[in-house]
Formats: structure tokens, C-alpha cells, sequence
């Protein structure tokens, strides 16, 4: 079942970076590509529950900033240690300027 | 058939080197030797959350179906007596012999202890491991009188860590300002401050004369005659690399087991990583430098093992480093004292970024202490041009609507 969220304006997420968005008891993190693709995954490293949106996005990888573990955040692929644990993704799409995210 | 790889010393360096074994592909037995009861665990939170936290747990590194499903063999409890370097084997505590292919050493560090005519031993405690923390959390509690020795990180983690549990605590150094080794001065007293709003009483420039065992606890006497009753005392005052096996077997020691950029020993056959080994760093002209960090401990880890199985790799990996305190993090990338020419940038919360030049104008470090959302991705983009031996316009660093990503491009 679709469960689709407003997250925030397009225009609040800078090219290539990230940037949290909390829902219900939940936290995730939305990334727009240098190219303006959006995506999303859950919020928190699968390592040790850091937030992403504090991490660095280079090209399609978010970086965790507490232990530097990487994820593609297109897939939710960890890259390898010290995560070894994928990112959850959900579906995003842009309507009238806004992010919207599938919570499913 | 090969006998297999040996790893001395379960820490982060010799834990991430036997995985690391089993991702490159090798397939023959690998085993890891820790002195300690426990399977590896973390040991930066030991000082921290493990100190602050609703009740004490150290997070394991693996637990023990990861071993099993990679097949490691990790014994616990057991120490490597010897090396017999001419037969490849090691010789155990509980009087077993494995013989090695090759043998990687991860012994680490050990707390350095306070020495002196006058300095009672049993009246002072130490940070190093799991069993100590679990010790200390039942000392640092509310209303405690805490007195802590060296104003380094451990001494500093630990004051914050003691204050949040309601202790009173006063930190004494013996240099004129606190983490005068790596920290540059102004974001030395920006810690100091964040401290002194706590509530920690520092003490600098005050050297311990004696500890003395009381009724109370102990007293410690300093150098301008003051003596401070206390509830607990606790010295941090840095970490001796454990050279004892490697000095045994002969292997060259300086400041730590001498060892190549490859992180090979003087024994072809063995090599070593982490806080336990001095290197020369290929980004400070060879400088050789020992470091004793978490991200050090991992990055050797796998650059070693690659090389156990036959690679070459040099390992030049910029130093990095941090601290959590209260609600803020030190974060430290490159080498502080490699440069004197100093770049400040005011992050947009107004923690400032300080960049260290050398003489070339080459970006050799970069250090804040603030919120980690707001410095962690700057000092890692820092990093990043570190490691590229890149040489930004001062201009451009201390303007912070220069974004460092496009900078690191441009590199």
C-alpha cells in the first residue's frame, strides 16, 4: 500500500547533499543528486545509529559522519565496513516543487 | 598447506585485519589471539557512553556467529608468551603452540602509569579497558569528589563523563593548557570553556608531586604545595605502545614496533598495526609517527592484512581523530604541528574551522571542536584535500560561502 508523505520543498535540499526528515517515530534521510534526482532511505546508519543527513554525499554515496561507513543511497547497498547492513530505500517523487516519499 | 595467519592483540586493529583476511579471499585458517576475556569489542565509548549510559555495555566488534560464519578462530583470555621467529610459531599462556604463515602484531597500548618515590599505585586509577570502565562508572557517581591527572582526551572524556553523573571534578595538567599535544591552542580553550561551564575545575600548569591513600580515598599533592582530597583518583596521562612481545623476539623498536610503510616488521614474516606501531607517513615526508586512534586501528588494520597475503600497499592514510565531550565532538584531520600558518572559517552556527598550512602553502590539517552535524562533514571534506596534497587559497578556506566540496574539485 502507498503511504505517500510531504517531506519538504525540492528547493530545501542543496545539489549533492542530504537532509533529514522525521515522521511519526521515524527518521529519515532525503538526498538530492548534483544532478537534482531525489531519493530517500531511513535516517540512521545501520552501524551504530548515527544520523546521515550529518554525513557527506559525494556523487551517489552518503558517508555516516561518525565512522565513515558508506551506503549507495540510491540502492541502500553498504559499501563495506565497518556497515555491513543496507540502508532501507523508499520511493520519492516531486510534485509542485515538494518531495514526496512512499512510507509504504 | 600454508599453517595460516596468526593476529596477536583482538583490538580494533587486529579484530578488522582478520575480517579483512577472510574479504580478500583467503581461505586458510586464521586465528586471533586476545589477552582479554571478552570477544573484541569498542573501546572508544569506555570513557563515554559506558560511563554516562543507563547501565554499563561495551558494543562487541562481532559477536560470536560472526567468527563462526567467517571462521575465525578467536581465542580470549590467552596471552602470546613468545615468538619463535626461526620455526614460525607462537607459543601460548596456556602453553600451546601455533605456527604462522604470517604473524601480525596488534598488541596496542597500555595506560602509562604515574611513577614516583611518593606516588602510592593502588590510590590511582586507569583507563584501558572494558573491566576498568565497568570499575569507574561505580566510582563516578553524584556527589563524588573526582580528581583526574592529565588533561589529554582520556583525562578530559572521562571529567565530562564524571561531571554529567553529578561528580565534582577538577582536572589537573602539568603543561600550561590542556591537549597541548595535537590540539591547536584556540580550540584548546574553547574545550577548556565548555568544560569550566560544566562545572570541571582545571588546574593547569600543576604538576602531581604525591598520591597518597586515605580514609576518604586519596590526596593528591601538587607542585605549589596544595593538597586536594579526593573520592577517586584517575590518571590519563597518555598510552605506552606494548612492545614487550615484539622486544622479546628482537624485532627493531622505535616508539613503538618498528615498521615500514607497508607496516612490515624487521621480520619479513611479521608485521603490525595500530596503536602498538610507529610508521613512517608518506603525507609528512616520511615523518615517523605513532598514533593512537580508532580510525588508525581499522585503516592498519586492513592495509596489513592486505600485505599479509602479498600486496604492497603503503598505507598513507590521513591521520584522523575525535573526541566527544558533552554535547560536542573534537574532530582533528591531518597532522596539527606539520604547519604553523593557521586559516580560520566560521562555520554558519559559528563554530570556526581552523586549516593548518606549511611553509608551501600545503593543507596539512584541519581541526573544530562543535556540533558533530556541523563539523563533521567539513573536516572530512578537509580530509579529503589533505590527502590530495592539495594547496587551497587561504582566501578561499577562511570564506565560508566557498563551499569545500567544489575546492576539493578544483583540487
Amino acid at each position: 500500500m502507498s503511504n505517500w508523505v510531504d517531506a519538504c520543498a525540492a528547493d530545501e535540499i542543496e545539489a549533492e547533499d542530504v537532509r533529514r526528515f522525521d515522521h511519526g517515530d521515524s527518521t529519515y534521510a532525503i538526498y538530492r543528486t548534483a544532478d537534482d534526482k531525489y531519493h530517500a532511505t531511513d535516517g540512521l546508519c545501520t552501524h551504530e545509529l548515527v544520523h546521515l543527513a550529518d554525513g557527506l554525499v559525494m556523487d551517489c554515496t552518503i558517508e555516516c559522519p561518525m565512522h565513515n561507513g558508506r551506503f549507495d543511497f540510491t540502492t541502500g547497498k553498504a559499501q563495506g565496513a565497518p556497515v555491513f547492513v543496507d540502508l532501507k530505500t523508499y520511493p520519492v517523487k516531486v510534485e509542485n516543487g515538494r518531495v514526496m516519499i512512499d512510507l509504504g | 598447506m600454508s599453517p595460516g595467519h596468526v593476529i596477536v592483540g583482538a583490538g580494533e586493529a587486529g579484530a578488522r585485519a582478520a575480517f579483512a583476511l577472510r574479504e580478500q579471499g583467503y581461505d586458510g585458517p586464521v586465528t586471533l589471539i586476545g589477552a582479554e576475556p571478552l570477544l573484541p569489542y569498542e573501546r572508544p565509548p569506555l570513557s563515554k557512553r559506558a560511563i554516562t549510559g543507563e547501565t554499563f555495555a561495551v558494543p562487541f566488534i562481532a559477536d560470536k556467529d560472526r567468527f563462526a560464519s567467517a571462521n575465525i578462530d578467536c581465542l580470549t583470555g590467552v596471552t602470546v608468551t613468545d615468538i619463535d621467529r626461526a620455526g614460525q610459531s607462537v607459543r601460548l599462556s596456556d602453553g600451546a603452540a601455533i605456527a604462522y604463515d604470517r604473524l601480525l602484531l596488534a598488541t596496542g597500548a597500555y595506560a602509562r602509569r604515574l611513577a614516583g618515590p611518593e606516588i602510592d599505585d593502588p590510590a590511582v586509577d586507569y583507563l584501558r579497558d572494558a573491566a576498568d570502565s565497568e570499575r569507574l562508572r561505580d566510582k563516578l557517581t553524584a556527589g563524588a569528589a573526582v580528581l583526574v591527572i592529565g588533561g589529554g582526551f582520556i583525562g578530559l572524556e572521562l571529567a565530562a563523563s564524571a561531571v554529567q553523573r553529578g561528580a565534582t571534578v577538577t582536572v589537573v595538567e602539568a603543561a600550561e593548557r590542556i591537549l597541548m599535544r595535537g590540539v591547536p591552542a584556540a580550540v584548546a580553550d574553547a574545550i577548556a570553556a565548555r568544560h569550566r561551564l560544566a562545572g570541571v575545575r582545571l588546574l593547569c600548569g600543576q604538576q602531581v608531586r604525591a598520591v597518597r591513600k586515605t580514609s576518604q580515598g586519596a590526596e593528591v599533592v601538587l607542585s605549589d604545595g596544595a593538597t586536594l582530597a579526593a573520592d577517586v583518583v584517575i590518571a590519563g596521562i597518555g598510552a605506552v605502545p606494548d612492545t614487550d612481545l615484539a622486544a622479546r623476539a628482537g624485532l627493531e623498536i622505535d616508539n613503538g614496533v618498528k615498521v615500514d610503510t607497508e607496516l612490515q616488521t624487521s621480520d619479513p614474516c611479521i608485521y603490525a598495526a595500530g596503536d602498538c606501531c610507529s610508521f613512517p607517513h608518506l603525507l609528512f615526508d616520511g615523518r615517523r609517527i605513532r598514533l593512537e586512534a580508532w580510525r588508525n586501528a581499522q585503516d592498519q588494520g586492513n592495509t596489513a592484512a592486505r600485505n599479509m597475503l602479498g600486496s604492497a600497499d603503503a598505507h598513507a592514510a590521513v591521520p584522523w581523530f575525535w573526541s566527544d565531550q558533552y554535547e560536542l565532538t573534537l574532530q582533528i584531520a591531518g597532522l596539527a604541528d606539520a604547519g604553523e600558518q593557521v586559516v580560520q572559517r566560521d562555520l554558519a552556527d559559528g563554530t570556526p574551522l581552523r586549516f593548518t598550512l606549511d611553509a608551501e602553502g600545503r593543507l596539512v590539517a584541519a581541526c573544530a571542536f562543535g556540533p558533530n552535524a556541523t563539523i563533521a562533514k567539513e573536516i572530512r571534506l578537509a580530509e579529503m584535500l589533505i590527502a590530495r596534497r592539495a594547496h587551497p587559497d587561504p582566501a578561499a578556506l577562511a570564506d565560508p560561502s566557498q563551499n569545500l566540496k567544489a575546492l576539493l574539485r578544483a583540487a
